[in-house]
């Protein structure tokens, strides 16, 4: 737990900015990959409590629609993304106060249901969100300043990069607190937490908001990097995908969820292309053989390489 | 407005008889091998495009049309008895030891290829395979022109599968053994009963009926990419409303949300599929355990 993760973390900052200048198209991937690291980071603090949610995707939504609605009133990407975070957050707490009081299948399942109502709404509701055509979102500016698209797609990788970097941290300081500290607890006996005089519950409410809000954060960076959000935001595939790169990066460390995400975004861009009826499965089938076979994911295994080179040395 | 309601009505009943299939098969698997299968709702939409292509050829060549009924019987037994023991035997039975999480994803991996594995062989566009409707013909209820298929066939077999599998389990040796396994795997182990082998049985009955389910449900709607998530979401909603493992719950909560979903689709079309959920949350906020199930889970 207590490694040092400032080498790998500006080794991977470097290789993102160089692999950017190399292929600019690339700034769009990073982009899209950090956000969705971001949201997969909630979804750690959710796994290290041993639950597991197949409904984030709501939050990335909830994130990325309120961009949408807000846009043509306020304009500024420094409003914009608060109001994403907030909204996440406020939605976060009314379905956590319900879901909070389940573990494991109903935990995981209701997040579902949840997330899929969202989904059904998004779609009907033609007359507020134009169904399944989705809202385009004009470019906002940022801190009061309109960019061409070439310096506005810089900017945007440099915020997802600075929130990527900043909220890492503060997920770090959040898992080493006693907070954090609690929430392997709750996986592993949640009988004993409770005779410490810690209410599991409320533990699990506070990390299922924060995640909630990673995830609108995430949602509301999506929606500004596309332009265009759409249902599919909420769809169930998209919240699987979340835990995908969750179980891919592996949860022994905050930088697994953007190692996972930069990762699978790189893939999906060739492999979506070249089998599009096939993708699901190819991540399903992934899926299987990471839990079946290397349980602890990429991060895992960058650990134990990095283990046994210190060993030799 | 009574017209209305007396077809909403008509629509719920049919309506909740299929979810009903789907819903007891989870409760079933879940009660016995206490593992949620997310990949269930695959296997309803499975049986259900089997039944369709086995249907279409039996509809051009035979020429009893009657014939296009134990078609869909036919197919869920076919999906179930191939589909189940594999899934079990290949993936399920490694699963058992681990935690409840990783069994849940070990299933949603599975949903997820085999969401893929149906639009390779299926495509994309909609199916629709209406000839056992047409084969048991029209009926007319008041006012109102049904189907005989949906006003008899549909409820006729949701209790029929309610009754047998309440007899089954409570007064052959097959079903008292399956109950034994699940109150206690290691007494019944020791009573000399073949464990994994009531596992894979279970399993593979779950299957057939998230299969027939599907068959059943695809002469009256058409089957497009999607129908399994929404069916294993509403499933569950009604497995959860009823309490997890509850049989007979299962069948009284269908009904309720087969119900409120219909009326809901005549009077309210956008909330549709927000109902269903709204029933569970409100259930499940005044009993968290849902309406039948107590806090340490009476089983089967």
């Amino acid at each position: 737990m207590g490694r040092n993760l400032t080498l790998p973390t500006v080794l991977g900052i470097a290789l993102l900015f160089g692999l950017s200048f190399l292929a600019p198209w690339l700034k769009f991937v990073f982009t899209i990959a950090l956000a969705k690291g971001l949201a997969v980071l909630g979804i750690l603090l959710l796994l290290r409590a041993g639950q597991v949610s197949f409904g984030h995707a709501l939050y990335v939504a909830v994130g990325a629609y309120t961009v949408a609605f807000t846009r043509p009133v306020a304009g500024d990407v420094l409003i914009l993304l608060p109001l994403a975070v907030l909204a996440a957050g406020t939605v976060g707490v009314l379905v956590g106060l319900f879901v909070t009081r389940y573990r494991d299948i109903f935990f995981g399942m209701l997040n579902l249901a949840f997330s899929m109502v969202f989904y059904s709404l998004l779609e009907k509701l033609y007359a507020y969100t134009k169904g399944t055509d989705g809202i385009t979102v004009v470019r906002p500016s940022i801190a009061g300043v309109m960019l061409e698209r070439v310096p506005y797609e810089w900017t945007m990788l440099c915020l997802a990069l600075t929130l990527a970097v900043g909220l890492g941290l503060l997920a770090r300081v959040f898992l080493a607190s006693p907070l954090g500290q609690a929430l392997p607890a709750i996986k592993t006996r949640e009988t004993r937490l409770e005779f410490a005089g810690i209410s599991a519950k409320r533990v699990l409410l506070v990390s299922y908001v924060a995640s909630a809000m990673l995830a609108g954060l995430g949602g509301g960076l999506i929606a500004m990097t596309t332009l265009h959000v759409t249902p599919l935001l909420a769809y169930w595939t998209h919240s699987g995908e979340l835990v995908f790169i969750a179980i891919l990066g592996g949860g022994g460390a905050v930088l697994g969820p953007f190692l996972g995400a930069v990762v699978f975004e790189l893939v999906r861009v060739y492999a979506a292309a070249a089998f599009p009826d096939a993708w699901q499965m190819i991540l399903g089938a992934v899926l299987l053989a990471i839990i079946l076979f290397a349980s602890r994911g990429l991060w895992g295994i960058y650990e134990d390489l990095t283990a046994k080179r210190g060993v030799r040395s | 407005m009574t017209l209305l309601l007396l077809l909403a009505v008509l629509d719920g009943l049919a309506y909740a008889a299929l979810v009903f299939m789907v819903a007891v098969g989870l409760t079933l698997v879940f009660g016995v091998l206490r593992v949620l299968n997310v990949a269930h709702g695959s296997f309803f939409a499975i049986g259900g495009y089997v039944a369709a292509t086995l249907g279409g050829a039996v509809a051009t060549t035979a020429a009893a049309p009657w014939l296009a009924l134990p078609v869909l019987l036919v197919s869920a037994i076919l999906v179930g008895g191939l589909l189940g023991p594999v899934v079990e035997k290949l993936l399920l039975s490694r699963i058992y030891v681990k935690d409840h999480v990783l069994q849940l994803l070990v299933t949603f991996a599975l949903f997820m290829i085999l969401e893929d594995v149906q639009k390779l062989i299926w495509g994309v566009q909609p199916i629709f395979q209406d000839a056992a409707v047409k084969a048991l013909g029209p009926v007319e209820v008041g006012d109102i022109v049904y189907t005989r298929y949906q006003l008899f066939l549909l409820p006729a077999v949701a209790a029929t599968t309610l009754l047998g599998l309440m007899w089954f389990l409570r007064r052959t040796l097959t079903g008292r053994v399956i109950v034994a396994v699940t109150q206690d795997r290691e007494a019944a182990t020791a009573m000399g009963i073949d464990a994994a082998r009531v596992y894979m049985l279970t399993f593979t009955f779950g299957t057939m009926l998230a299969a027939l389910g599907g068959a059943l449900a695809s002469p009256t709607s058409s089957l497009v990419p999607g129908a399994g998530v929404n069916m294993i979401v509403l499933s569950f909603a009604v497995v959860a409303t009823a309490g997890l493992g509850q049989i007979e719950g299962a069948a009284l909560t269908a009904l309720l949300i087969g119900l409120g979903r219909s009326v809901a689709v005549y009077f309210a079309p956008e909330f549709e599929v927000v109902i269903p959920y709204l029933i569970m949350v409100a259930v499940l906020l005044v009993r968290p355990y849902g309406l039948f199930g107590s806090p340490e889970l009476r089983r089967v």
